[in-house]
């Protein structure tokens, strides 16, 4: 009830305005993420450095900035990937080792070696993981969990192709259709839309809707401004320190950006930016 | 193939076998991994830390080459990074200049140690030693169901065999997080797996494979039977379950037909003395991986 009254992208302390305490439900008013002062340094200078952000359940959110600003780090910060100086990472109120089973990471798809000998299906049953642990089988169920996550991103038909042989854009399919199986309830993306083609951008764009009407949460390190305002509810700019967060209304200003990236955006480009949002 | 065979033959073969079948099981993960020079920086490596282990022990047998070899390991480690921190020269030249130091150490201290007792002399110790893994009481076939004359086995049959065996083991038992972590190490330690952890395990079993596999093939040819039969079974298959199998069956193939051309070819051609299996065996491996290339079906770049 709170969500309705107050600030929904406000931090995640409840006090009733008369001043009672409410017993917070956690089903609603815990915040899929949130980050208190994450910084994280490569040898010496911070990547990002002392980052706050919240992610409110059933949000899709994009992390935007210049190159180099820290955004992948930041996700990998959060997930526990790279060693942070300071700060932690709170996933639905619980520390990350307490709840790596509710997320889902989808890393970037440049790192990977695609010549690698798995096939699709054993790419999208490696989601199931934390469920099979060192020597479950795949079978009935399962089998049918992993297809179903491949139904849903169009790639059933390629289910026993070496990956190798698929297009960059089929290759992020089968990274979402993992994310999928995994039945998280945050899913984290790293520049899912880095190289691939436009059916594949609106396939990917449609599932994490689906996924966020679903009560799920999203967070995606997106680099096309221009689609930050149709794609996105929330927008988080960065640049080593956090520069704005919000509603995409409300953070996704001339301001933030020009903040964010200096001189790198003509003031033209700017103020075509702002319109589909206005 | 009678009584002579069994004596002489029939110990080293099995042996090279599981050596082959040994290092085929870390060395698919290591190609996999763009890491397959590790096998080889690791068995120039623990040259030194045998022949310590040899030294202080006196004893060529397992345990004090296995912590020898261990401590070489450690301090080839230290070595490279004082050398990249301290000459501020890159990481593969301090590697390599490790590596050699260490191997070149071992065999200076090889030559100078006491070993005219046992066989353990600078050419076996570069080139292995097959041959003289001979089974004196193995008499005939019916020798293998005489308890007594089983007894009599060379025991590096037996420590290879259980090497082999922890090593088929240890790779059944983390199959899944060791593929997951090889293809898309982000995605392996984002679901919980340890892939730091897992790494250092593979390069330890590594060493282990190298270790064992130094009886029987030396320390020099051991790489060989890290990279071609991996090598030559990822061009064959697509799939990493079969590529491992194959990997097995292409090792032990390579390890028989090696052993035999080694030891009759030369023979047959007139030639007054065999040569040696260990180098056969490796020449037999890179003809494989020279076939696979040419014919194989999924002929891709395989990262050396």
């Amino acid at each position: 009830m709170f969500r309705s009254m107050e600030n929904p992208f406000a931090k995640p302390i409840l006090v009733a305005s008369e001043g009672e305490p409410v017993a917070p439900d956690p089903a609603i008013d815990e915040a899929a993420l949130t980050v208190r002062g994450l910084t994280v340094a490569y040898g010496g200078s911070p990547v990002i450095f002392s980052i706050d952000m919240t992610a409110p359940q059933g949000t899709m959110t994009a992390i935007v900035g210049p190159n180099g600003a820290g955004k992948s780090t930041l996700l990998k910060g959060v997930l526990g990937l790279v060693p942070a100086l300071s700060g932690k990472a709170a996933v639905f109120g619980a520390p990350l080792a307490a709840a790596r089973h509710r997320i889902a990471y989808v890393p970037q798809r440049a790192g990977i070696d695609w010549d690698f000998p798995v096939r699709v299906a054993d790419v999208v049953a490696m989601g199931l993981y934390r469920e099979l642990g060192l020597l479950g089988r795949v079978s009935g169920q399962r089998r049918a969990k992993i297809v179903s996550a491949l139904e849903r991103v169009g790639m059933a038909a390629f289910a026993d192709r070496q990956i190798g042989q698929l297009s960059g854009g089929q290759q992020q399919r089968v990274f979402l259709a993992r994310a999928l199986a995994q039945d998280a309830d945050l899913i984290l993306l790293d520049e899912p839309f880095a190289g691939v083609d436009a059916a594949t951008e609106k396939a990917i764009v449609n599932v994490l809707r689906e996924l966020r009407d679903a009560g799920k949460t999203v967070v995606v390190v997106h680099h096309d401004l221009t689609t930050v305002a149709e794609y996105f509810d929330r927008v988080f700019v960065i640049n080593t320190r956090k520069i704005a967060e919000g509603s995409v209304a409300e953070a996704f200003t001339a301001d933030a950006l020009h903040a964010a990236y200096g001189g790198r955006l003509a003031s033209a480009q700017l103020s075509e930016l702002r319109a589909p949002a206005a | 193939m009678g009584a002579e065979f069994v004596q002489l033959s029939l110990t080293p073969l099995v042996i090279a076998v599981l050596a082959a079948v040994t290092c085929a099981m870390p060395g698919n993960f290591l190609i996999l991994r763009r890491q397959a020079l590790i096998g080889d920086a690791i068995s120039h490596v623990v040259l030194p830390g045998i022949v310590v282990g040899f030294i202080i022990t006196g004893s060529v047998t397992t345990w004090p080459m296995m912590l020898g070899a261990g401590a070489a390991a450690l301090i080839a480690v230290a070595m490279i990074e004082a050398i990249k921190r301290l000459g501020k020269i890159e990481p593969g030249a301090a590697m390599g200049v490790a590596f050699t130091a260490m191997f070149a150490a071992g065999v200076l201290l090889l030559e100078q140690s006491n070993t005219a007792s046992v066989h353990l002399d600078v050419e076996h110790a570069l080139f292995g030693n097959l041959e003289s893994l001979i089974w004196f009481d193995g008499l005939g076939w019916a020798s293998l169901l005489d308890p007594s004359a089983l007894a009599q086995l060379p025991p590096e049959l037996f420590r290879m065999a259980s090497v082999a065996v922890i090593m088929i083991i240890a790779t059944i038992l983390f199959w899944r997080p060791l593929v997951m972590a090889t293809f898309d190490e982000a995605f392996a330690a984002s679901v919980g797996i340890p892939v730091n952890l897992l790494s250092l395990m593979l390069v330890v079993f590594a060493a282990i494979a190298a270790v064992a596999a130094f009886d029987a093939v030396g320390s020099i040819i051991v790489i060989a039977m890290f990279i071609c039969p991996p090598a030559t079974a990822r061009l064959l298959t697509d799939r990493m379950g079969v590529q491992v199998l194959i990997s097995a069956l292409v090792a032990a193939v390579c390890a028989v037909v090696g052993y035999v051309v080694a030891g009759y070819a030369p023979l047959w051609l007139g030639f007054d003395n065999s040569v040696s299996a260990s180098g056969m065996i490796a020449t037999v491996s890179g003809v494989a991986l020279g076939l696979a290339v040419a014919f194989g079906p999924r002929r891709r770049q395989v990262a050396g």
